[in-house]
């Protein structure tokens, strides 16, 4: 029979499950909205249940550390959006990058990661879980091959961002899940960026994805929050890399996670280790702001690309701009794998050169009104930053080379103001910054 | 703790235990898992009954999980090959426990001894267990369609979920179990299902039998359960209210609090 014989069912549209996926209306009382359950500990109904929950014998929750019913709504939306098994809503991206690591990598192990990160990623691999075995080899993230080639025997990891930090190289998913699938490594895409909405990298070949939810998924600036998504793609078992998860676990009662949980394996460890001994968990009230976030999201993302195009332009286009790096211009290098990867959009984070160096870029800044000078970026207000004094500033000027930074570089995050307004205060700080370095 | 692996005619067979210590003298329970699927699925159960102190074999069927292939396609010499197993773990007098392609196995097992099962539970059961046309020819081909038909009509119509598990999205959890059989082995289970000989051997059944059957099942209509339940001397049914094929992930503590029942008789 022919291929294009077979239909599949339609599936939930993006746009509902961003709305309904993993809640329905309170049972106890009818609430629409997903309850803040602002509660430390849950009741057992008998001590039978109780010790059933530990054991992981019954689905409930015990502790909020663990486990909390608003948080359980974000976690199972963002697997749906995802195209996970499962996920696990945690105190930050940072945290949610921690679990990541720390669920399948000891002491000892080696990761291969892209050297175009956010700066507190970059910080983690390079500076701080080396104190813990753990070390780090950074490659050119637009090069599949150097991911392979410094993948070692006690490699456990490959990593990278889907637009990178601050330069927005496109992370070829496919093809770096495919040198490390075909090392039996799994593949973390940090997608914080793209938002599921854009890209979802489980799609693509990645095995884990995690989110700094502070970002687009919320939307709004006002939460701090990671998630961590399982798509439970990846055999570890045939691997026989991860004992975490295919050996006993004695801090467990000799759980075998593979074993027993097989496709959910590496989400339950986590939860269950991870969640349980470093304890960085999302406040419930949190993740009913993340929740409000994800339910426009769709909307949401359409006009920061649209803004971005308009402002991508504008710029582009500007005599006192040296130059504009965004995936969808025919110059960036990543143009055509963008179009590939990202056909809605390439996010609403990108970054240019203003010409007269560092103190046309401070000039600019500060003569900004509506965009607001400060450490973030997928905000609903355009943001705008100069990462070699901020996020990146531990790093020499070598490194940030490295890392395809300039010191005269500015980062923008476009927001859902109206377009016109974004332009017009680009301009007139253009304007003064131009006078002012003439 | 690991599982336990044996050798059925020269084939590695995978049997999960639930982490259990047992005696070697303790009552045992079986479990049987649906088409495509693996022993994962009962890992809730498994853990419970592993921790009262029961011998738990959650068996993967040849040519799934980790149990050597290639897989059958006929429901009599499934369950032919678990009384086969049984035998090699020493469990007389099991209670047995079977999903969906597992509840036919698990019945015709029951069908097939007067001793070997104590007691005996069917989970989203239909006898006979007809598949469509367009499910068994997309399976035939491999083809992904037969994965999403499976897997969609195995949930609930409220599979935009609400899980009671924290985090998990179940849709994603049974579309990768199937993806993770080999070629042909679904194509060969739901064979199996489809040519299932349902007036063999019903009437010889004479164990404690529960019935599981969920309001909104689309694979085995709750009305096929009730009428399994019916055609049997010693049957209880319990009805699961807005839930679907998938009762395992769908209302995982609610299925556990009727088995409790049934695997202590």
């Amino acid at each position: 029979m022919a291929d294009d014989e077979h239909r599949s069912p339609r599936s939930t549209g993006f746009d509902t499950l961003a709305l309904h996926a993993g809640q329905r209306p309170d049972a106890a009382t009818g609430a629409r909205a997903t309850p803040i359950y602002q509660s430390a500990s849950f009741v057992f109904p008998d001590s039978d249940f109780a010790v059933g929950l530990f054991n992981i014998e019954r689905a409930g929750h015990v502790y909020s550390r663990l486990s909390n019913p608003t948080n359980a709504v974000l976690e199972e939306r963002i697997s749906a959006l995802e195209h996970g098994v499962a996920a696990i809503a945690v105190a930050s991206g940072q945290a949610a990058m921690h679990l990541a690591v720390s669920t399948i990598c000891s002491a000892g192990d080696h990761i291969v990661a892209s050297r175009s990160l956010y700066g507190g990623t970059h910080n983690l691999l390079q500076y701080t879980l080396p104190r813990f075995g753990i070390e780090t080899t950074f490659v050119d993230p637009r090069s599949p091959a150097a991911f392979g080639a410094a993948i070692r025997d006690n490699t456990r990891l490959v990593f990278g961002e889907i637009l990178g930090n601050p330069g927005l190289e496109v992370l070829d998913v496919p093809a770096v899940a495919e040198v490390a699938h075909d090392a039996d490594l799994p593949l973390l895409v940090d997608s914080t960026f793209a938002t599921p909405y854009l890209c979802r990298p489980i799609d693509l070949g990645a095995d884990l994805v995690f989110h700094s939810a502070t970002k687009f998924l919320s939307g709004h600036g006002i939460v701090i929050g990671g998630l961590v998504i399982d798509g439970g793609t990846f055999d570890w078992e045939a691997s026989g890399k991860f004992p975490t998860l295919t050996e006993p676990y004695e801090g467990f009662h000799d759980l075998v996670f593979a074993e027993e949980f097989g496709p959910q394996a590496f989400i339950v460890r986590a939860r269950r280790e991870g969640l349980r001994d470093f304890g960085a968990c999302m406040s419930p009230t949190t993740a009913f702001h993340v929740l409000q976030g994800l339910e426009t999201l769709p909307i949401r993302m359409d006009k920061h690309v649209a803004n971005t195009r308009e402002v991508v332009a504008f710029l582009e286009a500007h005599e006192a701009v040296e130059s504009v790096s965004y995936p969808e211009l025919p110059s960036h290098p990543d143009h055509d794998l963008s179009a590939r990867l990202l056909p809605r959009g390439a996010g609403a984070v990108f970054s240019f050169d203003i010409k007269g160096g560092r103190d046309a870029g401070r000039t600019f800044i500060e003569n900004l009104s509506i965009f607001s000078h400060l450490a973030n970026v997928g905000d609903a207000k355009s943001l705008v930053i100069h990462p070699a004094s901020t996020t990146h500033h531990r790093m020499d000027a070598d490194a940030l080379a490295a890392a395809g930074i300039g010191e005269g570089l500015v980062r923008l995050s476009i927001g859902l103001e109206d377009p016109r307004d974004l332009i017009g205060d680009l301009s007139r700080a253009l304007r003064r910054a131009a006078r002012a370095t003439r | 703790m690991s599982g336990t692996r044996i050798q059925i005619d020269g084939r590695t067979v995978y049997v999960g235990n639930g982490s259990g210590h047992p005696d070697t003298d303790a009552e045992s329970v079986v479990f049987v898992h649906g088409a495509g699927m693996d022993h994962t699925v009962w890992a809730f159960p498994a853990r419970y009954f592993a921790r009262q102190g029961l011998r738990v074999a959650a068996v993967d069927l040849p040519g799934h999980g980790r149990s050597e292939g290639p897989p059958f396609d006929r429901i009599d010499d499934m369950a032919a090959w678990l009384g086969e197993v049984l035998d090699a773990l020493a469990m007389p007098a099991a209670a047995v426990v079977g999903h969906s392609m597992g509840s036919l196995v698990a019945y015709r097992f029951a069908a097939s001894t007067t001793e070997g099962c104590r007691a005996l539970a069917l989970l989203g059961t239909s006898a006979p267990m007809p598949v469509t046309d367009p499910l068994m020819n997309a399976a035939r081909d491999n083809h992904h369609a037969a994965i999403d038909m499976a897997n969609t009509w195995s949930h609930s119509t409220g599979t935009l979920g609400a899980n009671a598990n924290p985090g998990v999205w179940m849709l994603a959890v049974g579309e990768r179990l199937l993806e993770r059989s080999a070629p042909g082995v679904f194509h060969a289970d739901l064979t199996a299902c489809n040519t299932f000989d349902a007036n063999a051997t019903d009437a010889s059944i004479r164990c404690p039998t529960l019935v599981i059957v969920g309001s909104d099942d689309m694979m085995t209509p709750a009305k096929a359960g009730l009428d399994v339940a019916q055609s049997l001397p010693d049957a209880h049914l319990v009805r699961l209210e807005g839930c679907g094929h998938a009762m395992l992930s769908e209302r995982p503590n609610e299925v556990l609090d009727a088995l409790i029942g049934v695997v202590h008789t």
